[in-house]
């Protein structure tokens, strides 16, 4: 397993870019530490796979150095970075059994066929596969044929790091979070670094140790599931983990008071006001609905998820949701929102400021 | 607009696909089809549009057989989980399609196309090919064809599954609206349950080829009749547990357990199923009547605002649903809580015997 280093890397697609807007993956300095579960996460298009396509080798990046423990492979090929890569589709050899295919990677490198037995024994039993080695690939389902494609991404134990491309693309969804967390359980096991793009926040948060969001061609936040959840570091991030997202309100910021639609919103802290504009950003699981004192709030709809209540509010125009709970009653006449202070963040142009005298 | 299926089955091969059914859809109404895959969902579907021929029963179109009548015969718009346009015809031509081959005045596609465009927010978009929008665009694109012809049946077989969540979520809140202004009949495949207490209406339980329960969606949810439609609408699937009666009690095992439920009371001493959902089971004690169960943590998930905890109890495999993040270890021991308020009870053969106190209240 290796540390990989990302340095001042950036890519862009056009041959002569002018300006930022036309890199693909803006700069970026990073180490991925040696044996930790990374997950890439964000929309189509964020320039996660262009990453992971630079890491891997498949892509040179048109700037920048990538090391593989301090090592510069930028101009290496894959075939030489000895990383083992699992895609969004299957790729297997359909002429070949599930077991010559599992044994593939690990014969290649000419492993003692005792240890070919023993290995490919436990990942069957990690993919569930074990009753059926002496099947053709051929005749499979695609399910199956992307349980042996994670199976030989797996395989074997000497790599420098394993990277999956959206893997459970095509798995059914009973069969996902069994794989996922086996996945965990591997990477818990073996200690293996893991880098995993998905656009799948429930996928990205349980697999990883580290979550790195990408937006627009830029990581936004590196965070474990609760910094995400807790601190987004970015509004782009507090809308896109969770649902609903983030709520955002224009804020006048003076101190450790935030004027919000003509109200005063009690801050976790001082800020001082920057940029062009501010905000704060709440979680509806921190929006309360009540009468009289706070935010000036509309219900326009409840809705009944089962395990709990959304409320669809309006403020000042803007459309909002808070979280019920599944017997709490809405009370009557209500035209206010309150926050939980500890819930509330501070924005300025899209991204989180700390509170004065506070680093976090 | 009436549509009435009546004891309608579908056998291919020798093997059944749809038990025969019966169902009642009327005019405005949202239907929501609910099950796993292959319950199913879109063999009633196909049946109900005349793609294809049920092997007994009668389909009754405002009063009218239409059993062997053909698709294209036939008032019914249908939207797949792939989303097909016209790659080639811009946003305009695709939504205007089905009504040029009905021979409709071009004044009245013009106004038809722009009103079902405005509706499907695309109305800054009628000129655009389809691969030029988003993905959310491209399914909306593909709705609006469906909706434009005016179809009394609309059929939308998960139309929502190809899509990031974030657009699902965006889309999923925008069908209920779309739907009450087009005064249809909308039958909704989905395999998720939020989904379909999402939509509301009336739900469809479906499993294994069987219609488990139809009703209004929160009756569904809430008052499930046997342990199958239980599990269907609950995801993850509702936890169950067998318990005993001995007399005023029912004993949950560890020592504990709880008073008779009222619709118990006439029911013999013996085995029955305790059912409760992903969402009921606590790490924290709120009610003082709580049961206690102490459970090994396997795994868990975290979605973004939740956390699933994978649980082991005696051999048996729980799951719960609780609010936030939580840092927890695998393989630790948890203390989990469970309000008796929230527990179902079934008979040995799945029948429901009690539903637990707070949905009747619900």
């Amino acid at each position: 397993m290796a540390k990989i280093t990302l340095d001042n890397l950036a890519h862009s697609y056009m041959k002569a870019p002018k300006s930022e807007d036309d890199f693909a993956l803006k700069e970026l300095n990073h180490d991925w530490v040696d044996g930790e579960a990374y997950a890439l996460l964000g929309a189509s298009g964020c320039g996660k796979s262009t990453l992971l396509n630079i890491i891997s080798g498949l892509l040179q990046p048109s700037q920048g150095r990538i090391l593989f423990d301090d090592v510069d492979v930028t101009h290496e090929p894959t075939a030489a970075r000895n990383i083992a890569q699992v895609f969004q589709f299957p790729v297997v050899y359909d002429t070949m059994t599930v077991h010559d295919n599992l044994a593939f990677p690990l014969r290649n490198r000419g492993a003692e066929p005792a240890y070919v037995a023993q290995r490919v024994q436990e990942i069957a039993r990690m993919i569930g596969m074990e009753d059926r080695l002496r099947f053709k690939a051929r005749g499979l389902t695609a399910d199956a044929k992307q349980k042996i494609s994670l199976g030989r991404g797996m395989v074997r134990e000497d790599v420098n790091a394993l990277l999956f491309d959206e893997p459970l693309t095509v798995i059914d969804p009973h069969m996902k979070w069994e794989l996922r967390t086996q996945l965990k359980q591997l990477h818990h096991d073996f200690g293996h670094t893991m880098i995993y793009v998905t656009h799948d926040q429930t996928e990205a948060l349980t697999f990883a140790d580290k979550v790195v969001v990408m937006y627009d061609g830029r990581v936004v936040q590196i965070g474990t599931p609760q910094e995400l959840f807790e601190r987004p570091a970015h509004t782009f991030v507090g809308y896109f983990i969770g649902s609903p997202g983030m709520n955002l309100f224009d804020a006048e910021i003076s101190g450790a008071v935030a004027r919000v639609a003509g109200a005063e919103v009690a801050l976790p802290g001082a800020f001082k006001a920057r940029g062009t504009r501010m905000q704060i950003g709440v979680r509806p699981e921190f929006v309360r609905l009540t009468t009289g004192a706070g935010v000036p709030a509309r219900l326009k709809r409840v809705e009944d998820v089962g395990r709990h209540r959304i409320l669809r509010l309006e403020v000042a125009g803007q459309p909002i949701s808070a979280i019920a709970g599944e017997g709490d009653v809405v009370p009557e006449g209500a035209n206010a929102v309150t926050f939980d202070t500890a819930g509330i963040n501070v924005y300025a142009d899209d991204w989180r400021v700390s509170p004065e005298g506070r680093a976090a | 607009m009436l549509l009435i299926l009546e004891g309608v089955s579908k056998v291919v091969n020798g093997q059944t696909h749809i038990y025969p059914t019966d169902l009642e859809l009327s005019k405005g109404t949202m239907n929501v089809l609910l099950g796993p895959t292959l319950s199913g969902k879109t063999s009633l579907m196909r049946l109900m549009a005349g793609l294809d021929v049920p092997a007994t029963g009668r389909i009754i179109w405002n009063g009218k057989d239409v059993t062997g009548m053909r698709v294209q015969d036939r008032k019914v718009a249908m939207v797949y989980q792939q989303f097909i346009n016209y790659p080639s015809m811009s946003v305009y031509d695709n939504i205007a399609s089905p009504m040029r081959l009905l021979g409709i005045s071009a004044d009245e596609i013009d106004r038809r196309v722009k009103a079902t465009a405005d509706l499907m927010k695309l109305g800054g978009m009628l000129q655009r090919k389809p691969l030029e929008l988003s993905g959310g665009q491209q399914q909306r694109c593909a709705l609006a064809r469906a909706l434009v012809k005016n179809a009394g049946l609309v059929l939308l077989d998960e139309p929502l599954a190809n899509l990031d969540y974030k657009l699902r979520e965006e889309l999923r809140a925008e069908i209920p609206r779309i739907f009450e202004e087009s005064g249809s009949i909308f039958v909704y495949a989905t395999t998720e349950p939020e989904e379909a207490l999402l939509l509301g209406g009336n739900t469809a339980a479906l499993w294994e080829g069987r219609v488990t329960q139809f009703g209004l969606t929160p009756d569904v949810y809430r008052r499930p009749v046997n342990a199958t439609t239980a599990r269907v609408f609950s995801d993850p699937p509702m936890n169950f547990l067998t318990v005993r009666k001995e007399g005023g009690r029912m004993v949950f095992g560890d020592d504990q357990g709880v008073a008779v439920p009222e619709g118990l009371a006439a029911e013999s001493d013996g085995s029955y199923i305790a059912g409760f959902r992903p969402n009921h089971l606590e790490l924290e004690r709120h009610a003082a009547e709580a049961m206690e169960f102490s459970t090994t943590l396997n795994v868990t998930e975290i979605t973004g605002s939740e956390t699933f905890v994978h649980l082991g109890h005696h051999g048996e495999r729980w799951v719960g649903l609780v609010h936030g993040i939580r840092d927890l270890k695998p393989g630790q021991a948890l203390a989990v809580f469970l309000d008796p308020a929230h527990v179902y009870f079934f008979a040995q053969d799945g029948t429901l015997v009690s539903a637990a106190p707070y949905a009747k209240a619900a």
